[in-house]
């Protein structure tokens, strides 16, 4: 008997160690695998010229090229098709370009699916402003995680009688303890000073209720870092006036959508904001947000900064922050130096000149 | 008389949209939900004011509220009677801290007795049990308060990032997020209701375009997430859509709210006038409050049919800076100039918002949330120098 909990006991341990040694991982020799998911328009061309950057920098990466669409599975239920679901499974790390929501297919958005079918439960927006691609507001620094399963957007709606409609906002304990975990340990690994809760507590008592206490909970756990918390009107009054005061900021589902663009709005837009996908199981995503853009689809005029700054993103999840500031440093530069950039950041270069530029710049800082 | 003729033409503009509908029988469903609403008021229409009792003055009730409301509130009222305004204020106060709610049920009866208020934010400490509901949003379900109304625009006088911003805010002031329905299904596991109602969501649509109308608007923007809450947000969506029809002069079109908040800080001079449920409406009014200078200058209103509340727009307490004299008491100015349009004051109401416009432009006494290091009183007198002057800028 005492053998028994003497094992169990040893296990529970080295099982907590190996999770926790798990994220970040360190991946000094040999190469990682990655799934790489190049999505439709721009896709393909921004994929291509991440890989080209990954190589010129000698990043230790694989990629495994997959395609994802929704097909039926047994059951009549939508799913990812086997291969790029096993791929994801062993791999673990997945890099994601824009997929195409069709209207009326039949079938729910690809980006729910892969939500679904890898519980993707923290979605992590880091915005920094860039220098060289002018906004109204300079110095910006700041990260939104943005539960990404409940809230808002659990899709339970119904008709009450003709005229009335109620939608339903779940919130859970599990949920809101799995992503204030998360903020707090993304706030110690990346060396950031606070984390401020957004809520509406206010007026929702019960279910921001909920979540705020969560949050009280796991900051209690987190003595290193400050806790703060705001009302949501409050943090879109304060972020419009000076977004400096802001860090890491953790909230339910819908306030994450609107704030996590409106800080993309502030630093540039979706063409230039990385985003990642945290699962459980360890498993990650990392996306670019923008849309597939069919009308410059081939003809070289993507920007693919976004999915090079979520590819950086992913760099830095992996542990490799050497790699991922060499690439991002790069990539700055081209942007600043304002010689060869895209027409949407302004200038009138092709995809292809801007990534060899980048690459060029890569392979000069070795 | 418009007032008349405004109420007629209305029914005209409903019967088309009922018949749109795709409900079984639009009159029953009309009748039934009309005859649930408490006041037999007619549908929208012109919101009259009350009549001035005797001697021409009017009596307005006056919610000093908590943090920066009191003192503002009290520098309105001296601004009032410098000015010879003809109203009174009937001063119901409301303490927060406590869990009974006679002292809102007050207020509610005050206003009710008096059609007209102005308050200041009454604090909700959401750290007591969930059964002590909101003040606020109290006041306004019960009075039917269906739409807020914010005008946003950029100030000359003021830095800001962004110039020449002119929107109106139109926001569902009573269901959407804040039914205030919520329960605890499993433990641990909590839900809240959204609701949306057909009716209630051609109200505010209605006034919206009305609105837009009478203030000469090209384009009416409604924000919505109907790609994810696809029944709530497209039956506004539906709404908006139906009461569009009958204003082609009015340009009609819907934004994502996402998307909304993205283009308001990068561009917002494509927006014109914004109509949009409860919550999206408090993330939007607050963004642009913010673009336009903070909370400290844009006032809002709230209107029913029978009542009309006004207010500063973004709702903020000010408990940080409460009694220390340095909050920004334009916003509450303007509110109350709001209210003295209200009730056809409106010689009054040109002659102190002048004042305060050239106080804010001209003589640069900003506050320090506007980048200055001026009192509030120092404002207010500035205001009343500038009244007694006649030097208005109208």
């Amino acid at each position: 008997m005492a053998g028994n909990a003497w094992r169990s006991t040893v296990s529970r341990v080295v099982g907590a160690m190996k999770s926790q040694a798990s994220h970040p991982r360190t991946f000094s020799r040999g190469l990682q695998t990655v799934t790489l998911i190049p999505g439709d328009g721009i896709g393909p061309e921004i994929s291509t010229a991440v890989m080209k950057i990954f190589e010129a920098a000698k990043a230790p990466i694989q990629w495994e090229e997959r395609n994802v669409t929704a097909i039926k599975g047994p059951g009549g239920k939508w799913m990812i098709p086997t291969e790029a679901k096993d791929s994801m499974d062993k791999s673990k790390i997945g890099l994601k370009g824009p997929l195409k929501t069709p209207i009326a297919a039949g079938h729910p958005s690809m980006n729910l699916l892969l939500r679904k079918t890898f519980d993707l439960y923290a979605n992590v927006r880091p915005c920094v402003s860039i220098e060289g691609y002018k906004t109204p507001y300079t110095d910006v620094d700041l990260v939104t995680i943005r539960e990404n399963t409940e809230g808002e957007y659990s899709g339970i709606e119904h008709v009450i009688v003709d005229g009335v409609v109620q939608s339903i906002k779940l919130i859970t304990e599990e949920a809101s303890q799995r992503i204030a975990e998360y903020a707090f340990e993304y706030a110690r690994n990346n060396q950031r000073a606070s984390v401020t809760a957004v809520h509406k507590a206010n007026i929702m008592r019960m279910s921001d209720g909920l979540f705020l206490r969560k949050c009280r909970e796991v900051a209690e756990n987190f003595k290193d870092i400050k806790f703060t918390e705001m009302y949501l009107d409050t943090v879109c009054l304060n972020m419009v006036q000076d977004p400096t005061q802001f860090d890491v900021l953790v909230m339910p589902n819908l306030y994450g959508d609107i704030l996590s663009d409106l800080c993309a709005g502030l630093i540039g837009g979706l063409g230039v904001t990385p985003s990642g996908n945290i699962g459980a199981n360890g498993v990650a995503i990392f996306e670019s947000v923008h849309g597939t853009a069919p009308d410059i689809a081939g003809k070289d005029l993507a920007n693919p900064t976004a999915l090079l700054l979520s590819a950086v993103m992913m760099l830095r999840h992996m542990g490799l922050h050497g790699q991922a500031k060499k690439i991002e440093t790069a990539c700055f530069d081209t942007i600043r130096d304002k010689k060869v950039l895209t027409k949407d950041l302004g200038g009138n270069s092709k995809c292809s000149e801007f990534t060899g530029e980048i690459c060029r710049r890569v392979q000069d800082m070795e | 008389m418009a007032a008349s003729s405004a109420a007629l033409s209305l029914p005209k503009v409903f019967r088309p949209v009922l018949g749109l509908g795709r409900s079984g029988n639009p009159a029953k469903v009309w009748a039934a939900a009309a005859s649930c609403r408490r006041e037999k008021s007619t549908f929208v229409g012109r919101i009259i004011p009350p009549p001035a009792k005797y001697g021409g003055r009017h009596t307005v009730t006056l919610i000093p509220g908590d943090g920066i409301g009191p003192e503002l509130l009290n520098h309105v009222r001296e601004l009032f009677r410098f000015s010879c305004v003809p109203v009174d204020f009937e001063v119901v106060n409301v303490n927060s801290s406590v869990a009974t709610e006679d002292d809102i049920h007050n207020a509610i009866t005050a206003i009710r007795r008096n059609g007209v208020a102005l308050k200041g934010n009454i604090e909700t400490n959401h750290n007591m049990p969930p059964s002590h509901k909101s003040r606020n949003n109290l006041l306004r379900t019960s009075l039917d308060l269906f739409a807020n109304m914010m005008h946003c625009q950029s100030l000359p006088g003021v830095q800001t990032r962004h110039k020449n911003i002119d929107i109106i805010i139109i926001r569902e002031n009573t269901e959407g997020e804040y039914s205030s329905l919520e329960h605890e299904s499993v433990s641990g596991v909590v839900e809240s209701l959204k609701i949306i109602t057909r009716y209630n969501s051609l109200r505010i649509a209605d006034y919206a375009f009305r609105l837009a109308r009478e203030k000469g608007r090209r384009r009416v923007t409604a924000v919505h997430k109907a790609n994810i809450m696809k029944l709530a947000d497209g039956l506004f969506l539906q709404c908006c859509k139906e009461v569009a029809s009958g204003y082609p002069d009015i340009q009609f079109d819907s934004m994502i709210v996402d998307n909304t908040t993205m283009q308001l800080v990068s561009k917002p001079h494509q927006f014109d006038v914004m109509v949009m449920p409860n919550l999206y409406g408090n993330v939007v009014s607050n963004v642009c409050a913010g673009l336009v200078g903070g909370p400290g200058l844009v006032p809002g209103a709230n209107y029913g049919t029978n009542y009309a509340v006004f207010e500063t727009a973004t709702r903020n307490t000010g408990k940080s800076i409460a009694d220390k004299n340095i909050a920004n008491p334009t916003a509450m100015l303007l509110a109350s100039c709001l209210m003295l349009d209200h009730l056809r004051l409106h010689d009054y109401a040109n002659m102190i918002r002048g004042a305060v416009l050239t106080t804010m432009n001209e003589t640069r006494l900003h506050t320090a949330d506007i980048g200055g290091q001026g009192t509030t009183s120092e404002v207010v007198q500035s205001v009343m120098k500038n009244i007694q002057s006649g030097r208005c800028k109208n």
